[in-house]
């Protein structure tokens, strides 16, 4: 019975259901299901718990390899022996080829240079060769469509970087752009191969050219499941996204000793470039997850979203949530006093399919939320201030944040929906000082130079305090279509402030006020302009939404 | 326009040339028939009323049989008609009993077609004289009524349209109005009577709205007063006027007795209706509404001021100081009694004395206890009731001396002396006590001149001796059960009264029908202390309307914030059927359907409690949670069948997600062919368990099979449960 159970992990698929609802009654339908598909999850989990025994390891261990005949594909599945693969266990991650397993369909993958050694004979690596190297590269499928894949396995000299390991990353990229097809990295390496000297150094630069040749044609993304430094940590940054694991991945250009040498500061891996350091501080990461089966299901799920490569319409999956249907909440969601802040998220849900949002960078730059969705099954990107969260200012973070964003919809076809809540730009010298113009200028580049379908709700305020009305994906910035909420003010600034610029000194300056008030506090003085937005609309939006991205379908 | 009559079990509006005969309809073929399926669900109905329900029936409608033109009128009348302004009124008949129309209320809904004949929904009110109905083309005389209430149509462009809210609120209004009023039938509105003309509501939340809705069918304008943190709410769009009180905390807005006199002033009110809980009870504020010369609906200020007073004599508890004392007090308060430690707790220094000699030897032991195990001997004599059950009884009086009583309210499950679920009648009382109890209650409001709706509460002992706890001077939470049981409109009756009309009922009319059970969901964590509140929006929001004999009394729709500033209350949710069985049934199949997202709601509580033995039985005490749950309420407990049954419904659903996260529409042109899927192996984890599930798709539905392991036990057990359940594949197709 027991090898049943272990025969049958590699393809297990683990179902978490939330507790909240199925503990109410079965008949209940509405739990939430989160998936996860589990290669060894089982094994996973019971590491952590600390319930494996060094015996039943070694059992297990053996009974997988035991299913594979040939001694050398035996050693391959192997990768670096035993005792590594026990350190990665014990580490709570999975193996490269486990990675892989798990994010392509079953059967999918199809490997390439399965056999191929390293070529370096200094200091006794003759003697030291592993098949294949330490990387596995080839193709699968991710919900029946192609991509290109490369899983650094660490249990191979830490998965440091050989010329041989360079050579493979490079033929997946070569031919994923020769296909159209997006390349996934699966980052878990040590750095260089030393050994190797400037051999591998080359092998870097040579993935570099190949990552900033390719950006912009195909989706790269770069799933950060174990330590990345040095040189390495370009090719990720170069990336379209980059996402890690929590706990178990690092990113940083020199790790905590020599930072040590340098500058004597004492400072831990995690806090140096750890999963949390690099989502809400530096913005390198664009999202982390729990562990590594969290994270390639979550890569699954995002991989969906995107297009192919920038030849490819933006995808339209089979939708079952009707894109005419009401939304009665959005209604009330924006509070009557303007001051009162709200979550923009939820406007977000809202409007698109089935209350999905897949979120990029969540816990940086908070005042603005970018992300995809697909609406009436079609993905769209999201781009949102939030006022929950200093009043959806915008500052050079945000700008950073939302002008890559949008980049990266132009490039790709994705159209984008842009909801307006913008008191303005954020004023202080340490903005001024760090270059919120020029940062600022990025956004407003990215927003005016995306020719994909673009349209903006303007839920409450546009404000333009520093022009961020205008950068906001406006009217003048090739908008496709712009709305306003009833709830909208579109004006220079607040009327007080307005009114001590008008009327500076005068003793009964707050009697105009309500004037500029009644003037500005509402759409309708810029919908008679019919400058500013095209339309009203109520909240029914879904519908227009819906309707506007299909108008705007690419020729390809 | 006129109901069908297929049998199809729809309501359908025919539409007849001989009713728009001659009326110029300005363009468009015209639809024939507007029909409103009673089985779809309320929700659908409301929303969508206006766009939806002529396009998606105009198909069927050639399928349809066309009643004979001669039905058009019932008892000469007309039912409907279609004005030159292309205005169609329709009358639907509410409050009718079946097989023919009363005479009692017809709310018109009018509606206005556009050139693609959708149609949009103008004004929905009620009648107050049947007369003007009656001949078709009155819809001028209506749409005159209507301008003057500020109604509009949207296309004539001079004013501003209907919100979306204002216009969600009224149907969903009429369709409330449409599920529930037949059950009033014992005393129906007469729209005759003379009434007020407007009346204030001094409340808000669901207990607002239903008093507004009462109003309306009487005819009567309402007047809503709502705080800041209200100005979205329910009962502010269904009212005919708003107005602000202030701020958010109820001590500056619900209970600030100047703002709600402004207000009254200000709107003219000639009423005022307190609903329950802020000012219901409070004899300051009646003074102020005589002083101003405005009615309240309820109870006289000696009523609510004298009820403490006159009815002390009955002490059910009081403090001891000697043993002889202690025996005084026993025979004032009647035997058995107990003696306590004020300090007590844990059953230490209690005991039952049951006459003189075990009184003063019960005194005698408790205080020793108390002394040595609280320190403090301070004893309480109290009125002994073993199983004490808490059962109320409604009563009416109005001011001509008359009085009557409606019947019992079991209120045993409480928690925190809130009630979670009440239920009318009572398993416990037999006719006689019933009977004597009710008695009791209607001599007591004759005693004291009591007038309006008041409840007697009671605590009855196993061997069904009652004891009076208090009176309540207002309408109560859980006065639906009651009107589901006797089909009588309290808040109807309130306001009859309030206006001085006598009752029309007398004892012999309140009928004890069937059997209602009342739900409270509440927005709280039920497994926290059996409630915890917890807030935030409802994300998502669907009352199982659809659902025969359900009534939802609710002041909240999708969207509504539950806020920290008042009672976490969702809804009431009634369930009525002939038999308690019926009931119980019922509330459970409503709750299954219920849908609340974004706050914790205690629907698994209620569920649980449903479905339990001793609430099966009608084992009930006020104690009654903390002995069914003694470690606090846990969630449901599943079986095994059900462990499985949920883990294969994950499964399956889990498997279609997979197979649509494949399903891409515009598919790229390098098309690699999958591997069509159609099997998967699943391991489903919730809670500590797992279970090993194979989903197998076949044609057209999946197949399952599954093993059971727990991850606990020591080594891996498996438990082959081969488990192909054929009755469960049906929920497939629905996921």
């Amino acid at each position: 019975m027991y090898s049943k159970v272990t025969a049958t992990c590699s393809n297990l698929i683990h179902v978490f259901i939330e507790q909240q609802n199925s503990r109410l009654c079965p008949r209940h339908k509405q739990f939430a299901v989160t998936i996860h598909y589990c290669a060894a999850a089982h094994r996973l989990r019971s590491t952590g718990l600390g319930h494996y025994s060094q015996k039943r390891l070694d059992q297990f261990l053996i009974s997988r390899r035991s299913i594979f005949l040939h001694p050398t594909v035996g050693k391959i599945r192997a990768g670096g022996g035993v005792w590594g693969l026990l350190s990665i266990y014990l580490q709570g991650k999975l193996t490269a080829r486990e990675r892989i397993e798990l994010l392509c369909d079953p059967y999918s993958f199809v490997e390439f240079d399965m056999f191929v050694e390293h070529t370096c004979s200094d200091f006794g690596m003759e003697k030291k060769k592993f098949p294949g190297d330490s990387v596995i590269t080839g193709h699968g499928l991710i919900n029946g469509r192609l991509a290109y894949i490369f899983s650094q396995d660490f249990t191979v000299f830490g998965g440091s970087l050989s010329s041989i390991h360079a050579k493979k990353i490079c033929k997946v990229m070569d031919q994923a752009m020769l296909v159209g097809c997006p390349v996934i990295g699966l980052n878990d390496s040590g750095g260089a191969r030393i050994q190797e000297g400037v051999e591998s150094l080359a092998g870097y630069a040579d993935i570099f050219l190949r990552n900033v040749l390719a950006s912009g044609v195909i989706p790269q993304i770069s799933m950060i499941m174990g330590p990345c430094a040095g040189g390495a940590v370009y090719s990720p940054a170069i990336t379209d996204f980059t996402f890690m694991v929590e706990d178990t991945s690092y990113l940083f250009i020199t790790g905590p000793d020599v930072v040590k040498s340098v500058t004597n500061e004492d400072v831990t891996q995690e806090q140096l470039g750890g999963a949390k350091t690099h989502t809400s501080v530096s913005g390198v990461a664009h999202n982390a997850f729990h562990n590594d089966v969290d994270a390639l299901l979550k890569l699954r799920n995002f991989m969906g979203y995107l297009p192919l490569s920038n030849k490819e319409p933006a995808p339209i999956r089979a939708c079952d949530d009707p894109s005419d249907r009401e939304v009665p909440s959005l209604d009330t969601i924006v509070p009557q006093e303007s001051t009162t802040a709200y979550d923009m998220l939820e406007v977000v849900y809202d409007i698109v399919d089935e209350r999905e949002f897949f979120e990029i960078m969540p816990k940086y730059a908070k005042n603005l939320i970018v992300g995809f969705a697909r609406i009436n099954g079609r993905t769209v990107g999201i781009v949102g201030n939030q006022p929950k969260n200093a009043s959806g200012v915008l500052d050079i973070n945000a700008s950073i944040k939302g002008a890559r964003f949008v980049r990266f919809c132009d490039a790709f076809n994705i159209p984008i929906i842009t909801l307006v809540d913008v008191p303005g730009f954020l004023p202080g010298s340490a903005q001024e000082h760090n270059g919120v113009i020029r940062n600022g200028a990025k956004l407003l580049y990215a927003f005016a130079e995306a020719t994909v379908p673009k349209i903006t709700v303007i839920t409450r305020k546009a404000s333009a305090y520093g022009g961020a009305y205008d950068v906001m994906s406006s009217k003048h910035l090739r908008g496709d279509v712009n709305y306003a909420w009833p709830t909208a003010e579109v004006a220079v600034m607040g009327a007080r402030g307005a009114i001590s610029i008008l009327f500076k000194g005068k003793p009964d300056a707050s009697r105009y006020e309500e004037e500029y008030e009644e003037k500005f506090g509402n759409p309708f003085p810029a919908a008679v302009r019919g400058k500013s937005f095209d339309e009203f609309i109520l909240a029914n939006v879904l519908v227009v939404l819906s309707l506007t991205a299909e108008d705007g379908e690419i020729e390809v | 326009l006129l109901w069908c009559h297929c049998g199809c079990n729809c309501w359908a509006l025919h539409f007849y040339d001989s009713v728009c005969s001659d009326k110029a309809i300005k363009c468009g073929p015209k639809p024939r028939t507007i029909f409103v399926h009673k089985e779809s669900p309320a929700y659908h109905f409301h929303i969508q009323l206006s766009l939806k329900l002529f396009k998606s029936h105009s198909s069927s409608m050639a399928s349809l049989v066309l009643t004979d033109s001669s039905q058009l009128t019932s008892d000469g009348q007309h039912l409907g008609w279609i004005a030159d302004d292309g205005v169609i009124g329709v009358q639907i008949p509410v409050g009718c009993t079946e097989g023919g129309f009363l005479t009692a209320w017809f709310p018109t809904l009018s509606l206005y077609a556009d050139a693609d004949w959708r149609l949009y929904l103008i004004t929905c009110r009620d009648n107050s004289s049947l007369s003007e109905l009656t001949v078709p083309g009155v819809s001028k005389q209506l749409d005159k009524r209507s301008s003057t209430c500020d109604d509009t149509k949207p296309g004539d462009g001079k004013t501003t349209p209907y919100t979306t809210s204002q216009y969600r609120a009224t149907v969903l209004m009429v369709c409330r109005q449409l599920t529930s009023l037949d059950l009033y039938d014992t005393d129906p509105i007469n729209i005759h009577e003379s009434r007020f003309d407007k009346i204030l509501v001094a409340n808000r939340g669901e207990i607002a709205c239903r008093v507004i809705g009462t109003a309306r069918q009487m005819g009567i304008k309402t007047v809503a007063v709502y705080s800041l943190a209200d100005y979205n709410s329910r009962h502010v769009f269904l009212a005919d006027e708003a107005v602000c009180i202030g701020p958010a905390p109820s001590t500056q807005s619900y209970l600030n007795i100047d703002k709600l006199l402004e207000a009254v002033k200000q709107t003219k009110s000639q009423a005022v209706h307190p609903g329950y809980g802020f000012l219901s009870e409070n004899a300051t504020f009646v003074q102020a509404l005589e002083r101003e010369g405005v009615a309240f609906i309820g109870p006289s200020v000696d009523s609510i001021n004298g009820m403490g007073d006159k009815l002390e004599s009955k002490r059910l508890a009081a403090a001891a100081g000697d043993a002889e004392h202690c025996v005084f007090l026993a025979r004032e308060i009647g035997y058995p009694v107990m003696v306590k430690a004020s300090a007590g707790g844990g059953g230490k220094g209690m005991r039952i004395a049951r006459n003189d000699d075990e009184a003063r030897e019960g005194f005698r032991l408790s205080t020793q206890e108390a002394a040595s195990s609280f320190g403090d001997d301070r004893m309480i004599i109290e009125k002994f009731v073993d199983k004490p059950r808490h059962i109320e009884i409604q009563v009416l009086g109005d001011k001509h001396g008359n009085a009557i009583f409606l019947n019992e309210r079991e209120c045993s499950i409480q928690r925190r002396n809130q009630k979670v679920i009440e239920e009318a009648p009572s398993t416990f009382l037999d006719t006689w006590t019933r009977a004597a109890m009710g008695q009791q209650a209607v001599a007591l409001c004759k005693r004291l001149g009591y007038y309006s709706a008041g409840t007697v509460e009671f605590l009855v002992d196993s061997q069904r001796n009652f004891y009076f706890l208090e009176m309540n001077t207002r309408l109560q939470v859980e006065h639906p059960i009651t009107e589901c049981i006797t089909g009588i409109d309290l808040v109807h009756q309130m306001i009859r009264v309030a206006k001085g009309h006598p009752l029309r009922l007398t004892q012999k009319d309140v009928p004890l029908r069937g059997w209602a059970i009342e739900s409270r969901v509440y927005s709280e964590d039920p497994y926290r202390n059996f409630g915890l509140p917890s807030t935030g929006r409802l994300t998502k929001y669907q009352e199982p309307l659809h659902i025969p004999k359900v009534r939802c009394d609710s002041g909240v729709e999708e969207g509504s914030e539950i806020s920290i500033y008042y009672d976490p209350m969702i809804c009431k949710l009634v369930c009525y059927g002939n038999t308690r069985k019926e009931a119980i049934n019922t509330s459970i199949k409503a709750l299954d359907s219920y849908v609340i997202r974004g706050v914790a709601h205690n629907i698994p509580l209620l569920r649980d409690i449903l479905t339990e033995p001793n609430f099966v039985e009608g084992n009930l005490t006020t104690d009654y949670l903390n002995q069914v749950y003694p470690e606090g309420f846990k969630g449901r407990q599943l079986g095994e069948k059900e462990t499985l049954n949920l883990a294969a419904v994950a499964a399956t659903l889990c498997a279609t997600m997979d197979l649509r996260s494949r399903n891409f529409l515009n598919s790229s042109s390098n098309k690699i062919k999958a591997q069509s899927l159609d099997t998967w192996s699943f391991v489903v984890a919730f809670l500590d368990q797992e279970v090993l599930c194979q989903v197998k798709k076949l044609e057209t539905k999946f197949k399952r099979k599954m093993e059971a392991f727990k991850l606990n036990s020591p080594g891996y057990r498996l438990e082959t449960v081969d488990d192909d359940d054929d009755d469960d594949d049906d929920d497939d197709d629905d996921d």
